[in-house]
């Protein structure tokens, strides 16, 4: 008798404990599911249905379908801005990664005044890039800048580094570098340290030289870390415009505007939204690509630890 | 020959890395020193605050540090909160639909707010937040990349201590207060660091949401200032730029340790 009550009144507790506990973690996540929602996943599909819209000066915004699309399509700007983007995540992104190694291989050795050489690789990485904009361009200032002052000073004439549609983003480039690499360091530091000491003493006894055991041992033992720094760099170089804001305006003549920068300049300065939707629909699929060649390739293996 | 090729690396290093504190010695210089010595480099030039006074009269500084502080400490707060409440549910929580929460939480991780700047400033105009802070933060406070690092950190509490927790009769959240949060202390630390560092630098978002010396961060006011056509000196527009980067550059050469280890653990996950 009294145990079938018990059994009776047991699924209903549980049921009722399983109820108590969707509603508690819902009510757990509900601050961060509305600020999501608002911010990211409603104006990623807003982003998408005004592309398919004209542009509503006064009047409604009509249905357009791919108009604007082709109009994308056919302006020679976002096609020079998309192959500037390419250009500088080419220029950017081997070459941080490179010297990143290099750093994080000098700072893992037992190097005189090692402390002092990582607060000086990653010092660059806690300024703000508006700030740092500001350093540089006065270095690649024409004439009064300190870049030509030195070259003047070796015989060289001036140059308007910046003004210069084929000097202006190898300039931005070594600007980024130097801003990025100290930061990719880091990542490669911690990943050495874990690279066990016997490897080494092994390679040694055996009488590998140091630059055949970084080559054959090292370097494939970094490769997780390295396609990591990779993807980083890759986004990074599509999310960095603020430079161009201080630096170029994109100029001259867009031949240093980036994807996001000109969607900015679009948006905020031609008020043509509806273009800038479509794109920020162009950034999106860039960046979700890359995402998901990082969830592909890189999150199946191990990595750390 | 082992020991010179030492040498030589050790010479490189040294080399590079006195390179790469070129620009902010050298922004430093140009700061504390007259403008006629900005690019004269002699060491009987005579040390300056001119530049500084000048800079602070010129523009309102002390209102964008006040602007940048609440910012930096309003995101923080709120990411803090929002974070670790979705990371303990996610964490610690079989409910009905997780799988699919968390992957449309993953989403910000690859389009971050910092790329639907047009979007965002539609939502922000019609919620009549245009040119306030909480403008400014809103977009960042549902951090998916706090959610992630946190419920990482909750998942590897062990069990044992939730359960003595829940036998001295600890309510959900008195197990989240007083088991989880102590716990995540470094994971706390590590993003409560890169958080205020990004958003003490954040700009295009911040300019494109202010327009006035209320709202303005650091970053805009630096680029309001700095703009050609002011036509400001150069040695005061320097000595404006230290100002913006001197509170989180000595913060890190204090806690140099703290940062570079707080910038790991958060880029790693």
């Amino acid at each position: 008798m009294v145990s079938a009550v018990m059994s009776a009144a047991e699924p209903r507790a549980v049921r009722r404990k399983a109820w108590l506990t969707n509603v508690n973690a819902w009510l757990l996540l509900l601050p961060a599911v509305v600020l999501l929602t608002a911010f990211t996943h409603y104006p990623i599909l807003a982003t998408l249905y005004h592309s398919f819209f004209s542009l509503s000066r006064g009047g409604a915004s009509e249905f357009v379908g791919l108009e604007n699309y082709t109009y994308m399509l056919e302006d020679h700007v976002f096609w020079q801005v998309l192959r500037n983007n390419i250009v500088f995540a080419i220029a950017t992104v081997p070459t941080s990664i490179a010297l990143a190694l290099l750093m994080a291989v000098w700072v893992d050795k037992k190097m005189t005044g090692r402390s002092f050489l990582r607060l000086a690789f990653f010092t660059p990485t806690v300024l703000p890039m508006i700030a740092v904009a500001n350093i540089w361009l006065f270095f690649y200032t024409p004439n009064y800048g300190l870049l030509d002052q030195f070259l003047k000073s070796l015989g060289f004439a001036g140059h308007n580094w910046l003004g210069d549609p084929s000097t202006v983003m190898s300039c931005l480039a070594v600007m980024v570098v130097w801003k990025e690499a100290g930061f990719f360091m880091i990542f490669y530091l911690a990943a050495l340290q874990t690279i066990p000491p016997e490897l080494k003493e092994a390679a040694q006894v055996e009488g590998a030289s140091r630059w055949y055991f970084f080559r054959r041992v090292t370097l494939p033992l970094l490769m997780p870390t390295t396609l990591f720094i990779s993807i980083n760099a890759l986004i990074n170089s599509f999310k960095l415009v603020d430079q161009l804001v201080i630096m170029t305006k994109g100029g001259p003549n867009n031949a240093s505007s980036l994807l996001l920068y000109y969607i900015y300049e679009v948006a905020f300065t031609f008020q043509d939204t509806a273009f800038a939707a479509t794109l920020t629909v162009t950034l999106i699929t860039i960046l979700a690509a890359v995402a998901l060649t990082k969830f592909v390739y890189l999150d199946r293996r191990i990595h750390y630890q | 020959m082992r020991q010179h090729s030492h040498s030589v690396e050790t010479i490189a290093a040294w080399v590079l890395a006195l390179l790469w504190l070129l620009p902010v010695a050298y922004s430093l210089w140009s700061a504390f020193h007259p403008s006629e010595y900005a690019t004269r480099f002699d060491l009987t030039a005579p040390l300056t605050l001119d530049n500084f006074v000048r800079a602070w009269n010129q523009a309102p500084f002390a209102r964008y540090y006040l602007n940048t502080v609440m910012l930096v400490t309003m995101v923080l707060a709120g990411q803090l909160v929002v974070c670790t409440l979705a990371a303990y549910a996610f964490a610690r929580f079989r409910f009905f639909g997780r799988d699919i929460l968390f992957a449309l939480v993953l989403v910000q991780l690859m389009i971050m707010p910092d790329v639907l700047i047009v979007e965002n400033y539609r939502v922000i105009s019609a919620l009549n937040l245009l040119d306030t802070i909480p403008a400014i933060a809103l977009p960042y406070v549902a951090s998916a990349f706090g959610i992630f690092l946190l419920r990482q950190t909750f998942k590897g509490v062990p069990n044992e201590l939730v359960e003595a927790a829940r036998v001295e009769g600890a309510s959900a959240f008195g197990v989240l207060w007083r088991v989880f949060v102590p716990l995540g202390k470094t994971t706390y630390i590590a993003f409560g660091l890169v958080s205020v560092s990004h958003h003490w630098n954040n700009f295009l978002w911040p300019l494109i949401v202010t327009n006035s010396v209320e709202s303005r961060p650091l970053t805009v006011g630096l680029a309001v200032f700095g703009a050609p056509e002011t036509g400001v000196d150069w040695s005061v527009i320097t000595a404006a730029t230290v100002m913006t980067m001197a509170p989180l550059l000595l913060a890190f050469l204090l806690f140099q340790r703290q940062f570079v280890q707080s910038f790991m653990r958060a880029g790693i996950r």
